[in-house]
């Protein structure tokens, strides 16, 4: 679907309309990121962040084929064929590092998509399958970025890869044939380095297939917007191309800017000195901690210190780091107000900013930190908001909330009052 | 992209008709947005690329060093040199007048043994053992291997035929094996590359 | 609309769930904490522990440069002291160009070193004297060696031993000059934490007690052909300079191709905000985003 006025692609010479006849590539990208794209004039900086996941995708697919090029998947050599990658391949180092950091950087860009999806409820009706494919991409990364921080072979590497499958463990009855099935072994080694090699190079590409449905579902019903209301008239739209392609070129350069200090002047500021350890199945370090993306997660897996009811505490951290994702599928028919953007939601915007943000920064925080006092217990109390959040409150507050009266049109919404648009009058500065 | 921008200014109409001045500067902004994307997507290629060529440890092990004492007269070594076979052979004197006896006008790759030998060593004759047709090793360094009708080497994958200089005598490889850069550092040790 | 009451309900119980099952061990580990007091006990560790001092180095910050000669200092003091029992074997002699080493100097450099080989009549295992293409030779043949020749302690190989510690480069230099007597204030505190018989108290070392017996002790211990001063900071700093290096010998090089693409990229940017700007113009308010 797409707004009736929405421009119509036009072959202009012999070969676009030769394309267009037997391969209509051209008007494809014409009307997914072209002119033929009519988008919410409204959007802000926030929707920047779909094309800049996109960009660090192709980033990592990019340098990541080419580090494959050097790196050997065998445990004995692994970790030296990275030291030959960081010092003899010509711009290894540079390489090594841009993928490194840009996991960090996709996983920054997609967190804040995510947390823009969650403020604007983006993923209310008729956006729900967007959502659904978002979610997906994100358990996607996750599995992703977890086999890759294998790779390296160092200490890190080794303790995660033996922590993570250990979560199967907690599986009750099938639990450890899973953890040695998955393993190849009983503990990490050539056969679990392998398979984390060579899944950690197909998920990309199965992501990317993923991203084209997430796309696709997004151009039926066509963007959200700050908001919430849906495009009424040609006025509410500007076409995707110049104006979005300009306004993400320069959100690109701005993140670009970010990333690259990282890249060159800070590259192991987030990585762990662990890992410049060649892994050792003889000894653990003293204070193992995932990469920092999975932090809020980890906290989550280790607030449940004590059995419940039937439940054993391994099983429920484990049961309860799942479900903090899992649930995410289910948010388009937990949070039922028909009015999307938090800003006209007064209950919802106190529970977001109050609640769901402090608690997701005590995730992060804690799940860094060591598995003492008083982080554990702050885990917990943060763990529980979580859940009480998506589960109880979101419901709760999506039937009783009395929300703001929402603008009558987009273009009201920016221009202040509900004229039409005509000729001279846009670029005028309006009061607000 | 300009073009659109100035299609969807029409489009939309806002602004006030802009003078023909101020479009030529908004082009120019435009135009210069993106030629700064291209030049920087270019820059990026560079390491993408280079980064195939030989690293550093590939490099630095490009040269090989042989002692050729313990070669008799008519024999020869096959060593390596960067991966490749290097031949090592020490001719007889008959093998020396056979090859000075070739006109070497008749030649398809005119070149004397004393061009292909270094002074003093004209009987020392280092050759890589990568025939120039495609690749193939040629035989006729080890005991035994044949050595073909021209008593060098002979290439058994498409016949191509050496003589004891090496030289291309038959067959479709275009050039002489090649002799590669090397020096003599005392009277019995080479070092190659 | 009655049937969505259903996905919320269930929702809602799962909730319930989750919520109860943590504040459940909450409550359990609040008990622990009141039963057993608030703070784990104190220890040693924590309580000496230092972390690394601030120096001086040339490589510190954006625009630092590597020191050749602090750097070929640094390599003496490796070769006299570390090299005994510490390997080195990401780094190549060859890679001792960046030092600012001739290939002659490096060629001597790395024949009077003695490398593994094997013999190439007999086939047997044997040394060599090392060329430019090998990597600097380990002082044990395997782990086990190191272990038993070290009591049981496996001295580390330090081609990357500054990225392998946080704050890596002064913690090798304040490690190296932090040996001391254990602090008669930690004795009385901790009189369980006395260092055990051949160990070594180091309060910059993570469990403050090290294996390594002090390695530099005496002023002029290396002597530097350039005339430095030999004292043991300064050989500890040479060292740890060096050190860094191995572990990032692009470090220079890195920063440099990071200005480039700075500036390059702030320009770009700026162009693509005027470009924004200019395209955005025709429709846009310039009050409300």
């Amino acid at each position: 679907m797409s707004f009736p006025w929405a421009k119509e692609y036009q072959p202009t010479n012999g070969l676009t309309k030769f394309l267009d006849e037997k391969l209509p590539l051209p008007r494809l990208v014409y009307n997914a990121v072209g002119a033929g794209y009519p988008v919410p004039r409204n959007l802000s900086y926030f929707w920047n962040f779909g094309v800049l996941a996109g960009f660090f995708l192709v980033l990592q697919i990019v340098t990541g084929v080419i580090l494959a090029m050097h790196y050997a998947a065998n445990a004995q050599i692994a970790f030296a064929s990275t030291e030959h990658i960081m010092r003899d391949v010509n711009w290894g180092w540079m390489l090594r590092y841009a993928h490194a950091n840009g996991a960090s950087f996709f996983f920054i860009v997609v967190y804040i998509h995510i947390f823009r999806g969650l403020f604007y409820s983006s993923y209310k009706a008729p956006r729900e399958m967007i959502w659904l494919l978002g979610v997906v991409i994100f358990l996607l990364m996750m599995a992703t970025a977890f086999m890759g921080y294998v790779l390296p072979w160092g200490q890190m590497s080794f303790w995660g890869a033996k922590v993570i499958t250990g979560l199967f463990g907690a599986i009750p009855l099938v639990g450890e044939p899973i953890q040695i099935w998955l393993l190849g072994g009983f503990a990490p080694d050539n056969a679990a380095l392998n398979r984390f090699f060579s899944l950690h190079f197909l998920l990309p590409f199965v992501i990317a297939g993923v991203v084209i449905l997430h796309i696709w579902a997004l151009h039926i019903p066509g963007s959200s917007n700050p908001t919430g209301i849906e495009v009424k008239s040609e006025s509410d739209t500007v076409p995707f191309h110049p104006y979005y392609t300009a306004k993400d070129g320069f959100g690109l350069g701005v993140a670009l800017i970010a990333y690259c200090l990282l890249v060159f002047f800070l590259p192991n500021y987030l990585g762990h000195p662990d890992n410049y350890i060649e892994a050792n199945p003889l000894s653990t370090p003293a204070h193992i901690v995932p990469e920092w993306y999975f932090w809020p997660f980890y906290a989550i897996l280790r607030a449940f210190t004590a059995d419940f009811l039937i439940v054993p505490a391994k099983l429920m951290g484990v049961l309860a780091m799942f479900s903090a994702i899992l649930m995410w599928f289910f948010l388009p028919w937990l949070d039922r107000n028909p009015v999307r953007s938090g800003h006209y939601r007064p209950l919802f915007r106190k529970f977001f900013w109050f609640g769901l943000i402090p608690a997701m920064a005590v995730l992060f925080y804690c799940g860094g930190a060591p598995a003492e006092e008083p982080y554990v217990m702050l885990s917990q109390i943060a763990t529980a908001y979580y859940f009480l959040h998506f589960l109880v409150i979101l419901p709760i507050v999506s039937s009783i909330e009395k929300t703001e009266p929402l603008p009558t049109s987009i273009t009201a919404a920016v221009l202040g009052s509900d004229k039409e648009v005509v000729k001279g009058e846009a670029a005028e500065p309006v009061a607000v | 992209m300009a073009d659109t921008a100035a299609t969807a200014d029409t489009s939309l109409a806002h602004d006030t008709a802009p003078e023909t001045d101020g479009m030529r500067r908004r082009d120019f902004v435009n135009v210069a947005a993106v030629s700064a994307a291209g030049v920087g997507g270019l820059a990026v290629l560079y390491p993408l690329i280079s980064q195939m060529s030989p690293s550093r440890d590939v490099l630095a092990e490009s040269s090989t060093e042989l002692d050729v004492s313990a070669i008799q007269p008519g024999q020869a070594i096959k060593a390596v040199f960067r991966k490749q076979p290097l031949f090592v052979r020490r001719l007889t004197p008959a093998e020396i007048a056979a090859a000075n006896a070739v006109p070497v006008d008749s030649l398809r790759d005119p070149q004397t043994l004393a061009e292909r030998t270094k002074e003093g060593h004209e009987d020392m004759l280092i050759t890589m053992g990568v025939c120039t047709h495609l690749g193939c090793v040629p035989l006729g360094a080890g005991e035994g291997e044949i050595k073909g009708e021209f008593g060098g080497y002979f290439c058994p994958c498409h016949g191509s035929s050496y003589d004891t200089a090496a030289r291309i005598r038959k067959g479709p490889a275009p050039k002489n094996l090649e002799v590669p850069d090397y020096e003599f550092t005392s009277d019995t040790k080479v070092v190659v590359g | 609309m009655r049937q969505l009451v259903t996905p919320r309900l269930i929702a809602l119980f799962v909730g319930l769930f989750f919520v109860l099952a943590v504040l459940w061990a909450f409550v359990t580990g609040a008990g622990t904490v009141i039963g057993q007091g608030y703070l784990k006990e104190a220890n040693a560790e924590q309580e000496f522990h230092k972390h690394p001092n601030k120096y001086e180095f040339g490589f510190n910050g954006p625009l630092g440069k590597w020191d050749q000669r602090q750097l070929q200092r640094g390599l003496k003091v490796y070769d006299e002291v570390c090299a005994a029992c510490h390997s080195l074997k990401y780094v190549a002699f060859r890679d001792l160009a960046a030092l600012g080493l001739t290939e002659g100097q490096i060629k001597a450099y790395a024949a009077k070193k003695v490398v593994p080989g094997i013999d190439p009549v007999t086939g047997e295992t044997t040394t060599r004297p090392g060329l430019p293409t090998d990597y600097f030779p380990s002082p044990y043949p395997n782990e086990i060696a190191a272990r038993a020749a070290n009591n049981n302690a496996v001295p580390p190989d330090l081609s990357l031993i500054t990225k392998a510690r946080h704050d890596g480069t002064n913690y090798v230099a304040s490690l190296l000059t932090g040996f001391q007597e254990q602090p008669p204030e930690l004795l009385k505190k901790f009189p369980e934490a006395k260092t055990p018989a051949g160990l070594h108290y180091n309060p910059y070392f993570a469990n403050l007690n090290l294996a390594m017996a002090p390695p530099l002790t005496t002023s002029g211990q290396v002597t530097f052909d350039d005339g430095s001063p030999s004292d043991v900071q300064s050989m500890a700093k040479d060292v740890a300079a060096f050190l860094t290096w191995t572990a990032e010998p692009n470090l220079v090089k890195r920063r440099q191709t990071g200005w480039a693409v700075m500036v390059f990229l702030l320009f770009a940017t700026v162009l693509a905000y005027m470009s924004k700007q200019q395209i955005w113009s025709a429709v846009k308010p310039k009050t409300k985003d």
